[in-house]
């Protein structure tokens, strides 16, 4: 943890754009950041003019040494900080920002394990990270990515990942509405789900699962009765529902 | 209130505190023997702090609070933090 790490920068927002009807991706350029591994997340604190501070993380979605840092920020309801970032930042503002950080739920280049990617909702932003880290490395390491969205609608980078399918390939689960011509199951993942998606236990995937508390907790406990090790899943949850 | 979060939100908080990074640190709990990573805690967060707790039993590991001009850390439930020091990642299973 270097003292680089730890203290606040200022981003300035440069760019965003609207990833569905609500979750926004901004990118701050931040002078001096030092670069991210893929699956660090950053703090995002706001201040307000009476001085009351409020701190949240956020996952990169992007690794890597640019001078710009990319985050994709879903509307909470009833949240202090990502109703601001979604609907009321514009680009110039600034915000304080402090990272990168995390070493637990990282994906480096040098792994040569396969790798499953399971996204509840916004939980798919730093698994987005680790794809396109994967398809920067020229990794060989076999890689894949199972999505649970609720609707075709609420899908984040659907284009971006479509672009990484040859390396990292995406299937798209829908738990209450499926698009137009889906023959698939619609509902919660089912044990039944992931033992058909999941990189079998048996080839000693790691697997990364990020989304809402309850999402996780499922997931993880479904892969460990389907005779995946227990300390080969790395979970990051970032409460909500 | 909101659900729990995990141990990977106190890498911001605790950052300066330790001279690695602790969440992908090994502890052993003083309650019931488990030994995770600290990303692997159960995390309730706000208003006041992060109230750290073991996965398996509950009891409470750390109190970390952040604020404007200090940090207060307390490891009521830690029995040892196990820091590799080969490389910069996490020593993996």
């Amino acid at each position: 943890m270097s003292e680089a790490t730890r203290r606040w920068r200022r981003g300035t927002l440069v760019r965003d754009r609207a990833l569905s009807a609500s979750a926004r991706s901004v990118t701050f350029a931040v002078p001096d950041w030092p670069g991210a591994a893929a699956g660090q997340h950053v703090d995002v604190r706001l201040t307000a003019p009476d001085g009351y501070q409020a701190v949240r993380s956020y996952s990169l979605a992007r690794a890597g040494t640019d001078r710009e840092i990319e985050l994709a920020v879903e509307r909470l309801p009833d949240g202090e900080v990502s109703p601001f970032l979604v609907d009321e930042l514009e680009p110039g503002d600034e915000v304080e920002l402090r990272g990168p950080l995390g070493g637990w739920f990282v994906w480096r280049p040098g792994e040569q394990r396969p790798v499953q990617l399971i996204a509840g909702g916004s939980g798919i932003v730093p698994l987005v990270a680790i794809a396109r880290a994967h398809a920067a490395a020229d990794s060989t390491a076999p890689m894949r990515l199972l999505a649970s969205v609720r609707t075709p609608e609420s899908a984040l980078y659907r284009d971006e990942l479509e672009q990484l399918r040859a390396t990292a390939p995406t299937r798209w689960h829908y738990t209450r509405v499926a698009p137009p011509g889906w023959t698939g199951p619609v509902g919660r993942l089912s044990p039944r789900d992931l033992e058909r998606e999941v990189i079998a236990g048996s080839q000693h995937p790691l697997v990364y699962v990020c989304g809402p508390t309850g999402f996780v907790e499922a997931v993880a406990r479904t892969l460990i009765d389907l005779g995946q090790t227990a300390d080969s899943i790395r979970t990051e949850r970032f409460g909500g529902t | 209130m909101m659900r729990p979060l995990d141990g990977n939100v106190l890498a911001g908080p605790v950052s300066g505190l330790f001279a690695f990074d602790a969440t992908s640190t090994r502890a052993q709990c003083d309650g019931c023997g488990d030994v995770a990573m600290i990303a692997q805690a159960m995390v309730y967060g706000e208003p006041m702090g992060y109230v750290v707790r073991c996965r398996l039993c509950d009891s409470v590991l750390l109190v970390v609070v952040e604020r404007a001009r200090h940090r207060l850390l307390s490891m009521p439930g830690v029995r040892w933090l196990r820091v590799d020091t080969q490389d910069d990642g996490p020593a993996g299973p």
